[in-house]
């Protein structure tokens, strides 16, 4: 078939497709909301069902539940998305799966655009089952229409795991001929429900799985050793992306150290056995944590061999690996011998768009708080967090999802006043209406500022499910009086009227909510374009 | 052959546009090709930029190692400035001389002129005036790639056949505005003498 030009996103979404993909769920997030994009945008045509969730947890019981219907299921989210999808992806591992079900997930070393870097490869190890980490577009492909018929096969889900280098690099990758998923029988039900009785007998089934896990990944050819009789100081072994960043470098290391490129767990132990024996020292390279550098070397490490890796400082423990640094730990020089550093250059963060409606919204709250100097306002994840920055300087707190109204209560509860927090209509959606039912409940003395924009404006203009008219009707059947839920233009020339509504409602002894309603700009522009 | 380039700006200037030009140029001309992107909350009026690297054999890592680029192709003149650790000592900065301000502590244009001219191959264009010639201010990108263009190891009628596949697919009425846009671009780099 002909060459595709697509971003590794891309790639795992048309594996999916070709693969015989029958639903697709997911809430956006960088860096994996592009494979959710491609995948709406070839759904209409080949008539599958691809669709944003609510959120994280949602978009995976959505596809667990096709994959007990026999069908085959893909969920994808950024890594701290798995945070969100933790409790049924955990257990899902204990229920198996029937119809192949994929599990997605984009982590993000350096944090181009996230709060950490945690790294997905120990969520795979933690609920048992098995994880392929692609380092080019052509593996994500290949890897992604493994996985269906591997989860098919060993009756469990399967891990596909990303980084934002590859996530978001644009290549080209050769497709093959797609294949039709066949719908299979639903499976044995008692399997699905995780009372202890059947629980412990599904852990152990489990259990007794790892044997062939291991196995498979053991066999997987997309595991490779090149043992080298010339050099038996030194093997490395490379995970996932970082093997590029050797392959790179490998011609220039003489002799030619043994290779050992790894891209699925559990670990193929056999083939680091293998290495091991021929070698003094191993240089681990990954992507993210040192998962595979620590498994080696436990607490006690292998006498008489160095591991060496992360953890033995020889990389660093943080942010993303470049070639440089890869290089440098390879014991290679680097290309550039002084930093030219021409003048003081002006860092250029990412800013609010020009006339963005978060701004007035935040520039009537710091007018409000002028006399509220203890006020603390905990907010949330989305273009707003930009508030953090000057001249707004108006949020105190960016920590997960949903998490500004739960923290505003907790706050209130022990005397914290002001306690204000503000969240977007989609995060509103995916995480805020829980802890505001709790709120309204024990009617707690905060303010909530829920700014109504209309979209997921951060990761591109996705779909809210928490927006208009809908969303004032959800807040007031969550129990907030009507005459506290107030609703504000956040315009230039409202600013005294809107900071004069906040400073009213942030006085009165109970819970208020505040919805700014205004469009995004971008979201506005693009409708604009459609119609010309 | 390799060829090692890093296109920067600033978030909404149209970088990606350029990539992905490239990217299709270098798929017709039968090249390889390795291009990063940046989403995501970054791309908010935040600087950004885009490893592209080209080759005729295997392409492996996404990244350019430092000083190893061979062109930095800028649509604003701060931004070029931001990596010249990765060019080459033979490497070349082609960028818009027009600056795009919009923080507090933008260093003085003269300032970062002169920097960009110590480089020894180096090309400022007036992209915005060239932009608006040609029909519209935002098809400065367009200029800039012009501009690269007798450089980088495509053919120009690869590049502007993937120019115009871009466009078509979004608006019919761009496709000659924008091929007028590169080639008042690849006309500045072409009359510039690099002895």
């Amino acid at each position: 078939m002909e060459k595709m030009v697509v971003l590794g996103d891309e790639a795992v979404a048309l594996g999916a497709i070709h693969a015989g993909l029958a639903a697709a769920y997911s809430y956006p997030g960088t860096p994996a909301s592009e494979i959710m994009e491609f995948l709406i945008r070839e759904s209409k045509e080949k008539r599958f069902i691809a669709t944003w969730s609510v959120n994280e947890k949602v978009a995976y019981e959505a596809a667990l539940g096709v994959s007990y219907a026999g069908k085959r299921a893909l969920v994808s989210m950024k890594h701290v998305g798995l945070n969100v999808a933790a409790d049924p992806f955990i257990n899902s591992s204990l229920t198996g799966a029937n119809g192949g079900l994929v599990v997605v997930v984009a982590d993000d070393p350096g944090m181009h655009s996230s709060q950490n870097e945690q790294d997905s490869r120990f969520y795979a190890h933690f609920a048992r089952i098995f994880c392929y980490e692609p380092s080019s577009h052509q593996e994500a492909y290949e890897m992604t229409r493994q996985a269906f018929e591997l989860s098919e096969a060993i009756g469990l889900p399967v891990m596909i795991r990303l980084v934002t280098r590859l996530a978001h690099s644009r290549s080209y990758l050769v497709p093959r001929e797609p294949v039709k998923g066949q719908a299979r029988q639903v499976g044995e039900k008692s399997h699905w429900t995780l009372l202890p009785i059947n629980a412990r007998r599904r852990f152990e089934v489990v259990l007794n799985k790892q044997a062939e896990l291991k196995h498979f990944s053991e066999e997987s050819p997309f595991n490779r050793l090149e043992l080298s009789p010339e050099n038996s100081s030194l093997g490395i072994v490379a995970a996932g992306i970082a093997a590029n960043y050797v392959l790179e470098n490998l011609p220039e290391i003489k002799p030619q150290p043994s290779y050992l490129k790894v891209s699925t767990y559990p670990l193929p132990e056999k083939l680091f056995r293998k290495i091991i024996e021929k070698v003094e020292t191993l240089l681990i390279i990954e992507e993210g944590y040192p998962f595979i550098e620590s498994t080696l070397k436990g607490i006690i490490g292998l006498p008489g061999k160095k591991i060496k890796g992360k953890l033995s400082g020889d990389l660093p423990l943080s942010g993303e690996l470049t070639p440089d640094i890869v290089r440098q730990a390879l014991g290679l020089p680097l290309f550039i011998r002084e930093q030219k550093k021409p003048l003081p250059l002006a860092a250029r963060p990412p800013q609010l768009c020009p006339g963005c409606p978060h701004a007035d919204t935040f520039l009537a709250l710091k007018e409000a708080l002028k006399e509220f100097p203890q006020a603390i306002v905990f907010s949330d994840i989305g273009c707003y967090t930009l508030g953090y920055f000057p001249p707004y300087s108006s949020i105190d707190t960016c920590v997960c999802m949903g998490a500004s109204i739960g923290m505003a209560k907790g706050a209130a509860d022990v005397g914290q006043h002001p306690s204000v927090a503000v969240i977007g209509d989609s995060t509103f959606g995916h995480s805020g209406l829980t802890p505001l039912l709790e709120a309204a409940r024990s009617n707690s003395r905060m303010t909530v500022i829920i700014l109504d924009n209309g979209t997921v404006a951060m990761t591109g203009g996705q779909k809210s499910y928490a927006s208009g008219n809908f969303l004032l009707k959800m807040i007031e059947g969550l129990g907030v009086k009507r005459e506290h839920l107030r609703v504000i233009e956040p315009l230039p020339r409202n600013l005294t009227k809107n900071a004069e509504i906040i400073r009213e409602e942030i006085n009165y002894p109970g819970l208020s909510v505040i919805v700014a309603v205004r469009e995004c700009l971008q979201e506005a522009r693009k409708k604009k374009r459609g119609q010309e | 052959m390799k060829y090692d380039l890093i296109l920067a700006g600033v978030g909404g200037q149209g970088i990606l546009s350029i990539a992905f030009i490239i990217d299709r140029a270098a798929l017709l001309q039968g090249l390889n090709f390795k291009q990063t992107e940046v989403h995501g909350m970054a791309q908010r009026g935040g600087a950004v930029q885009s490893h592209l690297r080209l080759a005729d054999g295997p392409i492996y890592s996404d990244l350019i190692p430092r000083g190893k680029c061979d062109l930095i192709l800028s649509v604003e003149p701060l931004e070029a400035l931001r990596y010249l650790e990765y060019l080459d000592s033979q490497g070349r900065v082609i960028t818009n001389s027009v600056p795009y301000v919009n923080i507090p502590d933008y260093p003085p244009l003269e300032a970062i002129l002169e920097a960009i001219k110590k480089v020894k191959f180096h090309l400022l264009v007036e992209a915005d005036k060239l932009a608006r010639e040609a029909g519209s201010s935002r098809a400065q990108n367009m200029v800039m790639l012009g501009a690269a263009s007798p450089f980088l190891p495509l053919e120009s009628e690869n590049l502007k056949r993937a120019l115009k596949e871009f466009f078509e697919s979004r608006d019919e009425k761009m496709v000659a505005l924008n091929l007028r846009a590169f080639e008042l671009g690849r006309q500045v780099a072409l009359k510039q003498s690099w002895e």
